[in-house]
């Protein structure tokens, strides 16, 4: 894992000339090594096999999009229409009509934010603990942390049910946030960033008479802010897009999560006949804010990946 | 995972608990306070995950292994304790239930097909985008990655258009070129492909940000000096870069074979298992006994098994890869 610890990499370090636009630099290089990175491979080649996998992978997307605004016989056209020949919002109508979209939204939204706040806190403590504090059995917590890191989630599904059930906490935001509100990744972000604070710094402020929970929530939370974007874009996106528990966890459609709405109106065969555009916008709306807040903060997806190699 | 050990090499000096050594003078007792002070934070500060860990994780874990010793059924859920032993029932039985061994077959073949295929092309996108471009180089890594970030259940939604026979978008451009489309989730020979084209397709942003960190850690030099040496790209390519991206190519391998063995979402949303069982998994197995028929304690021995799996094949998978690297 260590060879994904490069959290910030120069974008054109590891190869190639500094600036690729400047003219001035394009002569050999002092060491007469060709220094195109280009150059190994054939340019036009690349950009062609990349395009076509491009297109392949976000073909689905811009289609969901289109297929948003046509109506019901663009849809069903045969060949299909990709650009809608008459723009229409039916579909948009017809789907709140339908489903409480607005409800669900807020669902999602209530349950991805508090799920982020709690993990923000609670890896933060951790993390912060087994990356600064000396303490006995500081190794055998972080052995359990790694450990939680490789079990499967299905592996506890049914038990939690009982257990949520007992509690009486089904078809509530508690029973839906509880079981995610400290995560095992979470805490391995946090180490990570944790680790890169100087010693120097925390020791001066216990000679000062610091409180530990004065310094670690005034000097070193701080100090680990992008890591704390990180985690939450990650924890919110994961969240937003969890599945498999808020449908085990609500039964009543009042407290269904956006997902678990949809899914459940699109595999109910006696709703969702000939809904395909319903069905389109639907998705619109769970995908388009993520993938929004994705494209402008992608840089923070990728560097957590790469800290603790996992989604 | 070599960063277990780290915090021990780091703690060794500072000795804590009743056996350090008293402190001799006035000097050391700041540090000794200090000591302590850090001892009593790190506790507090590792209880609220620590207590959460044990209510919704170790504890539903231990749940899992008791409740497949047992009977466990509806009326256990509000009442748990009075399931009954039945020692190993669940487990012989599990082995003569045929609709659970198709679901092991079901899911071994989502993962021998799927997991070579994501991280093959994982790597080809990660090093196109590594040594042939670098223009627009965040375009592309932004499309190809856009899938993972993206909600199952609507990914579900669109592919179950396109895959549609009547209507759908592949459908459409079969006729254009007087094809006619397969009815690819109702046929029981392409349905399972199906969906490992599209977890292929949503995983495949993963393993390239996993193979792009690892090429980027690989040092330039190393590089230039196989050019200079005038080694052909495809020779750098399968001398240097391949066995010094082995560390990435085993974790990304092995984080891909576990998500491809718990594979649930994509049946559980396409095809609901079927036609026939054709994409009935693991997974898709408990869940059904589990909360459609309420036979808890038969789908807890279910999950175990898929656990037990899937540590076999973990264990096997960094033996095999680690001793290829000598």
């Amino acid at each position: 894992m260590s060879a994904a610890r490069t959290t910030t990499p120069p974008p054109s370090a590891p190869t190639g000339p500094q600036d690729p636009k400047g003219p001035g630099r394009s002569g050999p290089s002092p060491v007469g090594v060709p220094t195109s990175r280009g150059g190994r491979l054939r340019k036009p080649g690349v950009y062609v096999l990349l395009s076509i996998g491009l297109l392949v992978m976000v073909a689905p997307f811009l289609w969901m999009g289109l297929s948003a605004f046509k109506t019901d016989r663009d849809l069903t056209a045969n060949p299909p229409v990709w650009i809608p020949t008459e723009w229409t919002l039916e579909h948009f109508g017809e789907l709140l009509d339908r489903l409480d979209i607005p409800l669900y939204f807020f669902n999602s939204l209530t349950v991805a934010v508090l799920v982020t706040a709690c993990n923000l806190v609670f890896c933060s403590m951790l993390g912060y603990a087994l990356a600064k504090l000396r303490f006995g059995g500081r190794n055998k917590v972080f052995a359990l942390v790694l450990g939680a890191l490789m079990v499967p989630g299905n592996l506890m599904l049914l038990p939690l049910f009982v257990l949520m059930s007992k509690l009486q906490l089904i078809d509530s935001y508690a029973g839906l946030v509880l079981p995610f509100a400290a995560q095992a990744f979470g805490v391995f972000l946090m180490r990570q960033f944790m680790q890169s604070i100087p010693d120097e710094l925390l020791e001066a402020a216990r000679i000062d008479g610091a409180r530990e929970w004065y310094i670690f929530w005034r000097i070193a939370m701080p100090l680990v802010k992008p890591a704390l974007a990180t985690l939450s874009i990650l924890i919110f996106l994961g969240s937003w897009n969890n599945f498999v528990w808020p449908l085990i966890a609500t039964n009543d459609p009042e407290k269904y999560t956006l997902p678990v709405a949809l899914a459940t109106f699109a595999t109910d065969p006696n709703q969702s006949a000939g809904s395909n555009g319903m069905l389109m916008v639907g998705s619109l709306l769970i995908i388009l804010p993520v993938l929004l807040v994705f494209i402008v903060l992608q840089r923070h997806f990728t560097q957590g990946l790469a800290t603790t190699g996992m989604k | 995972m070599s960063t277990t050990t780290e915090p021990a090499a780091e703690a060794a000096p500072v000795k804590t608990g009743p056996g350090a050594h008293p402190p001799p003078g006035g000097r050391n007792r700041g540090k000794r306070e200090t000591v302590a002070v850090q001892h009593t934070a790190g506790w507090l500060f590792s209880t609220p995950f620590l207590v959460l860990f044990a209510v919704f994780m170790a504890l539903p874990i231990v749940a899992t292994l008791v409740m497949s010793f047992t009977d466990f059924g509806l009326r256990n859920v509000t009442d748990p304790f009075s399931a009954e032993f039945i020692g190993f029932e669940n487990y012989t039985k599990l082995l003569d239930d045929e609709k659970f061994l198709k679901s092991l077959f079901n899911t071994a073949y989502f993962v021998v097909v799927g997991v070579p295929l994501t991280v093959g092309l994982g790597l080809f996108v990660a090093v196109l985008l590594n040594n042939g471009i670098d223009r627009a180089r965040t375009f592309f890594r932004v499309g190809f990655y856009a899938p993972v970030v993206t909600s199952i259940v609507a990914i579900a939604v669109v592919w179950r258009f396109v895959l549609d026979p009547a209507d759908g978008l592949i459908a459409g451009l079969a006729s254009e070129v007087g094809l006619t489309s397969p009815d690819f989730l109702g046929s029981e020979a392409l349905a399972m492909p199906s969906l490992i084209v599209m977890a292929v397709w949503r995983n495949l942003g993963t393993v390239m940000v996993l193979f792009i960190a690892g090429l980027q850690a690989i040092p330039p030099d190393v590089r230039e000096a196989a050019r200079l040496d005038g080694a052909s790209t495809w020779q750098e390519f399968r001398r240097i870069t391949v066995p010094l991206l082995r560390p990435t190519m085993l974790y990304t391998t092995v984080i891909t074979t576990i998500g491809y063995l718990n594979v649930f979402e994509e049946p559980f949303v396409m095809t609901q298992g079927g036609p026939s069982d054709s994409t009935l998994t693991v997974s898709l197995s408990m869940y059904r006994e589990g909360f459609n028929f309420f036979h808890m304690g038969y789908a807890s021995a279910m999950a175990y098994v898929l656990f037990v799996v899937i540590m076999a094949i973990t264990v096997l998978q960094l033996r095999l890869l680690k001793d290829n690297t000598k």
